[in-house]
This record gives C-alpha cells, sequence and structure tokens, in this order.
C-alpha cells in the first residue's frame, strides 16, 4: 500500500509539470495546427538561466526563497523573449507554406538552441542548489517532501489561473476564436499575429515554470534535459487530445501516474522478465492502445474526415 | 553519368582520403533510407517519426544471423531479402492500429514505435540474451560477394581496389535498384492510388480505392527498403548498438527527405547526399578554419557542426518550403 501511495505522489509531482508543457504544446497547436518541436528546448533554457540567477544571487544574502522567485521570473522573462523570437523567425514566415515546413524549421531551432546550450553551459550536469524547503514527512507511510507539495500546488494555481484567463478574458476569447478559425476571427477585428504572439509567451511562460520546477525537483540540470522533458509533454498532449487545454492536462497526470506506477509495478506484473527500464515503453504501449481506441486523444474532439 | 559514379571513389579516395570513403558509403545508405522513406512520407503523405526502426531492424536481423553472438553464419545474400521482410513485418504491425490516425497523431505514435524498437534493443539482453543490449553486437560478418570479403581490398589488373570502393559499388547498385524500383512505383497504378491518398483521403476512398491495404503497402514497402539499408549497415559496420538508431537519426532522414523535396525522388537524393556529406565537410574544416580565423578553436567542431546543420533547416526551409528541388505537379498544388 505504501509503495502505490509513493508512487501515485511521485506520478503526480512528475506528470503536473508534465501538464505544464504539455500546455505549451497543445496551445500552440489548437492555434496553428503546428508541433512545436522547439517547445522542450525553451523549457530546458528556462532551467538553465533560472540555474545561472541562482548561481550569480548565490552570496547576495538574500533568503532562498526571494532568490527562486527572482531566478523563475528571470527565467520566465528569458524563455517569453525566447519564444517570441521563434515564431518570428521560424514559424511565421511559413504560416502559408505545405505542412511538414515548419515542422522542420522547429527540429532547426531545436537543435539550435540546444547546440547554443552546450556552447554556453557546457556539456556537463549542473547541481541545482536547494531553494525551496524540502523536509521530508511521512503521510500514510509514503514519503512526501515539501518540495513536491510546492510543485502541486503552484502547478495547479498556474492551470487554473491559465483556465481562467482562457475561458474568461478578453483575450482568452479571441485565442479561442483564432484557434476556431483564423480568418474569421479577423474579420471580427481580432488581430491573429498578435494573439499567436500571445500564445507564444504564455506557452513560453509556463514551459519556464515547469523547467525550474523540474530542476528543483531532480536537483540537477543539463543541456540535454528539455528534449526527453518535451517528448513525453508532447505525449501527454496528444494522450489528452492535441489542442485542447483540460486534455493536456488530463493527459499530462495520467502520463506521469503511468510511469510511475510503470517503473514501481512493471517487475511484479512480469514476473520480473520486464524491468523498471521498461517504462518509457509502457508509457508509448499505452498511448498507442489509447489512439487505437480514440484516435483523436482522451478528450479531443471527434474530428470527422474533411477535405 | 554512369561513369562519374564509378570513378568518384578513386578521386574521392586519392584526393581526400579513406576517411571521406567512408562518408560516401554512409551517404549512400543514408540516400536509400531516404527513398524508403520518401514512399512513406513524400508519395503516401503519411508522417512517420520512427523510421529508424525499419533500419534498426534489418540491422539486427543481419547481426544475428551473421555473428558469433548466435554462432550463425548465414550468407549476407540470403539475409537481406530476410531482412526486408521482417522489415516489412514490422512495417505492417505499425501500420495496422494507426489506419485511423491522422497527420500528427500518426507522428506521435512513429515516434513512440521507433522509441519501443530502440528500448527493446537495449534491454533484451535478459532474461534471454538476444541482442546483447546496450554493449551491442559486435564482429559481424562483412558482406561477400563470390567468396571475396567485401571488407578486404582486392588487386583488378594490378589496381588496388580497396574494400571501402567495393561497398561503394555494391551500396550504388542497389541504390539505383531503389530508384528505379521507386520510379516505377511512382508511375503505377499503386504509385497513384499513394498520391491521392496524400492529397485527399476522401476523395481517394470515393474512387474505390483500397485506402487501408494502399496506406499498408505503403508502411510495409518503405519499411522494408529500410530493412535492407539496414542489413547493408550491419555488414559494413561489423558492428551495431542500439545508440545507432535514435530518434535524432530518424529526424535526420525526415530532414533529408524534406529538404530535398518531398515526393521528388531526384530532390531526395539531393537531400541525401547534402546532409550526409556536408555536416562532414563542417566537420573536417571546423577546426583549421577557426585556427585561420582566430587563431585557435572556439567553438567544439561537433558542435558546430550540428549548429550549422539547424541553422541550414532553417535557412532552406523559410526561403525553400517546397524543399531544394521539389516536384512541379507538387509546387503547382501547394501554391493555391
Amino acid at each position: 500500500m505504501d509503495i502505490f501511495l509513493q508512487q501515485i505522489v511521485n506520478g503526480l509531482t512528475l506528470g503536473s509539470i508534465y501538464a505544464l508543457v504539455a500546455l505549451g504544446y497543445t496551445m500552440v497547436y489548437g492555434i496553428l495546427g503546428l508541433i512545436n518541436f522547439a517547445h522542450g528546448e525553451v523549457v530546458m533554457v528556462g532551467a538553465m538561466v533560472a540555474l545561472m540567477v541562482m548561481k550569480a544571487l548565490a552570496a547576495s544574502g538574500l533568503p532562498a526563497p526571494i532568490i527562486f522567485l527572482i531566478a523563475l521570473f528571470a527565467a520566465a522573462i528569458a524563455c517569453m523573449a525566447l519564444g517570441f523570437t521563434i515564431e518570428r523567425i521560424a514559424y511565421r514566415p511559413l504560416r502559408n507554406a505545405p505542412r511538414l515546413a515548419p515542422l522542420i524549421t522547429a527540429i532547426g531551432v531545436s537543435i539550435v538552441l540546444q547546440q547554443m546550450a552546450m556552447i554556453i553551459w557546457g556539456r556537463s550536469y549542473h547541481s541545482v542548489p536547494q531553494l525551496l524547503p524540502s523536509e521530508n514527512h511521512e503521510f500514510f507511510g509514503a514519503q512526501i517532501t515539501e518540495l513536491q507539495v510546492i510543485i502541486l500546488i503552484v502547478a495547479a494555481l498556474t492551470m487554473a489561473g491559465l483556465m481562467l484567463l482562457v475561458n474568461r478574458t478578453r483575450l482568452g476569447r479571441a485565442m479561442r476564436a483564432t484557434a476556431e478559425n483564423p480568418a474569421i476571427a479577423g474579420l471580427m477585428g481580432v488581430d491573429a499575429n498578435r494573439i499567436i504572439a500571445m500564445t507564444f509567451l504564455i506557452g513560453s511562460a509556463l514551459g519556464a515554470l515547469a523547467g525550474v520546477l523540474v530542476s528543483a525537483n531532480y536537483g540537477i540540470a543539463h543541456h540535454h534535459m528539455g528534449f526527453i522533458l518535451g517528448l513525453k509533454a508532447f505525449t501527454a498532449a496528444v494522450l489528452g487530445g492535441i489542442g485542447n487545454l483540460g486534455g493536456a492536462m488530463v493527459g499530462g497526470v495520467l502520463l506521469g501516474l503511468i510511469e510511475a506506477l510503470g517503473a514501481g509495478y512493471i517487475g511484479d506484473l512480469t514476473g520480473g522478465i520486464l524491468g523498471s527500464h521498461y517504462q518509457d515503453v509502457f508509457a508509448f504501449f499505452v498511448l498507442i492502445v489509447v489512439l487505437v481506441f480514440r484516435p483523436s486523444g482522451l478528450m479531443g474532439e471527434k474530428v470527422s474526415e474533411r477535405a | 553519368m554512369a561513369l562519374f559514379l564509378a570513378v568518384t571513389p578513386f578521386v574521392v579516395g586519392a584526393a581526400l582520403g579513406n576517411a571521406w570513403l567512408r562518408v560516401l558509403d554512409f551517404a549512400l545508405l543514408y540516400i536509400m533510407l531516404a527513398l524508403g522513406l520518401n514512399i512513406v512520407v513524400g508519395f503516401a503523405g503519411l508522417l512517420d517519426l520512427g523510421y529508424i526502426a525499419f533500419y534498426a531492424v534489418g540491422a539486427y536481423t543481419y547481426a544475428l544471423l551473421a555473428s558469433p553472438h548466435f554462432g550463425l553464419h548465414w550468407p549476407a545474400w540470403a539475409i537481406l531479402p530476410i531482412g526486408a521482410l521482417v522489415a516489412g513485418i514490422f512495417g505492417v504491425l505499425l501500420g495496422a492500429p494507426t489506419l485511423r490516425l491522422r497527420g500528427d497523431y500518426l507522428a506521435i505514435v512513429t515516434l513512440g514505435f521507433g522509441e519501443i524498437i530502440r528500448i527493446f534493443m537495449n534491454n533484451l539482453n535478459a532474461p534471454i540474451n538476444i541482442t546483447n543490449g546496450p554493449k551491442g553486437i559486435a564482429r559481424i560478418d562483412p558482406i561477400s560477394i563470390g567468396g571475396h570479403s567485401l571488407s578486404k581490398s582486392i588487386d583488378v589488373f594490378g589496381i588496388t581496389v580497396p574494400g571501402l570502393t567495393l561497398y561503394y559499388y555494391l551500396f550504388l547498385v542497389l541504390t539505383v535498384l531503389i530508384v528505379i524500383v521507386g520510379i516505377r512505383l511512382q508511375n503505377s497504378r499503386i504509385g497513384r492510388a499513394w498520391v491521392a491518398i496524400r492529397e485527399d483521403e476522401v476523395a481517394a476512398k470515393a474512387c474505390g480505392i483500397d485506402t487501408r491495404n494502399v496506406k499498408l503497402l505503403a508502411f510495409a514497402m518503405g519499411a522494408s527498403f529500410g530493412g535492407v539499408a539496414g542489413g547493408l549497415f550491419a555488414g559494413f559496420q561489423e558492428f551495431v548498438s542500439p545508440e545507432s538508431f535514435g530518434l535524432m537519426e530518424s529526424i535526420m532522414v525526415l530532414c533529408m527527405v524534406v529538404l530535398g523535396g518531398m515526393g521528388h525522388i531526384p530532390g531526395v537524393i539531393l537531400g541525401g547526399l547534402l546532409l550526409a556529406v556536408l555536416p562532414e565537410a563542417f566537420r573536417h574544416g571546423a577546426v583549421p578554419m577557426q585556427n585561420w580565423a582566430f587563431g585557435k578553436v572556439l567553438i567544439d567542431p561537433e558542435n558546430l557542426r550540428m549548429l550549422l546543420f539547424g541553422l541550414a533547416l532553417i535557412l532552406v526551409m523559410l526561403y525553400k518550403p517546397a524543399g531544394l528541388w521539389p516536384e512541379k505537379q507538387h509546387r503547382l498544388e501547394m501554391r493555391k
């Protein structure tokens, strides 16, 4: 029982981070119909920038949580600038190009960012200073750190805020209208370019938050972390139904749980034949099964085949 | 043209050395892969991000049947068709459950499939040792023709032809074969059915095309080309490990197809050649160039190579969104 609960807690923490990254993918996809392959790299840049700020302020004598907040803020600004630039340079000129062209530029941007990060920050793994309280608490036999609780709360609040933004504000309405039909939204006086830029800004800020949280959770950051995180988050977004905000959240949390439980139990279930290194197989296998039965994801709308 | 292709290895070998001959051999392998993927992505319009899995299946088939690992030493000519068949079966295995998926959903499932194959190769050393895990399979038999191993040089009329050149000719012959098959397919009933599905699946269905079988066929054909290339890779390299079959490789092959011009065989060949050769050129040129310009090496050549590769992808797509050498008909359609 305690292992089960432990894995649930770990899965929820991991899953809420996946969800934050997945939101970045799904928002862009919803509006542009584009897989923003570079988003994982934006997350990585967020983590690295935050780390740099933390190191620079380490000797300043400020209380640790304040340093953390400053670092988070700096990371968000850097990522928003980055996301904005990426959209301007690599996606906007290709808005009416063949479908695969922006995918290739996205891959190109992703490679460039990764190499730049390697040149700037080196190839080694960096340890991230513990700035947030991380004491362990017993909870029905499971170990929960305060950091995990903070991650869960922050992620939940952020997602609730995003839902409010999209469903209740003028900007949110414009975003939904652009996603529905950019041309008609334009006729109604929505500046599509501005909305798309805003989407990238919001998605990148969420990515920065996710990057900072994930590096705080594991205590390490490196130039390669964005790749696998982005892959998982993209899987989560598709699992939930890409283009759908609620779907990205559900998909992210679900993927985190699947991975954690899969890693915890796969050995017992298969009599020791498959070990925990098959956890990624498990995640992708669930994805494939879900898509076979629900081709547009768990919460995706049923799209009729159209020309 | 034929003469040019025949003389190339001697010129390259004499002027630039054996390292470049190797690059040339790899370029041909990549062209074969790109041509195979072109069937799936270019003709049928099914975005496949896990194509390298079929290359891996072909390579491992060869490795298991011709190495001391299981003590089997079958001849290459028996294994290559088996590899193509096994890869084709895997292609159908991937295609069957994903028939209903469209566009980007298909992309992520194929990506997941590629990762699954790689993870299995990495971990199938226990409880029964099949793939030897991350260590890979070494001491694979080189490909041999008529009892002569292609890894050794041969004397013809007093000229010593190195093994790398022999491999070059073998790969060249197979590439030409694949090109011919590709062109014949493109102009066949099946090829037109693929293009019809790419352009409009509903309309294709309405015209009486059995979209399910035709799509499966695209997956199987593309996969079996990949399987052949994989088998050749294993024999050429004499070593395989899961590391060679990561997602980055799939993306690389996809970039060749799209950069060159999807669905256009000459364009795809151009894309494969450029992306296989140019990064190598940068790698070799990077150190002397930096020494000359700055007096020291500022950026690691490996970093620089990938950096320029990424930039090239962005720039080419920005200025030629349909690829460097697109098909005429395709170009017209895309403009509307």
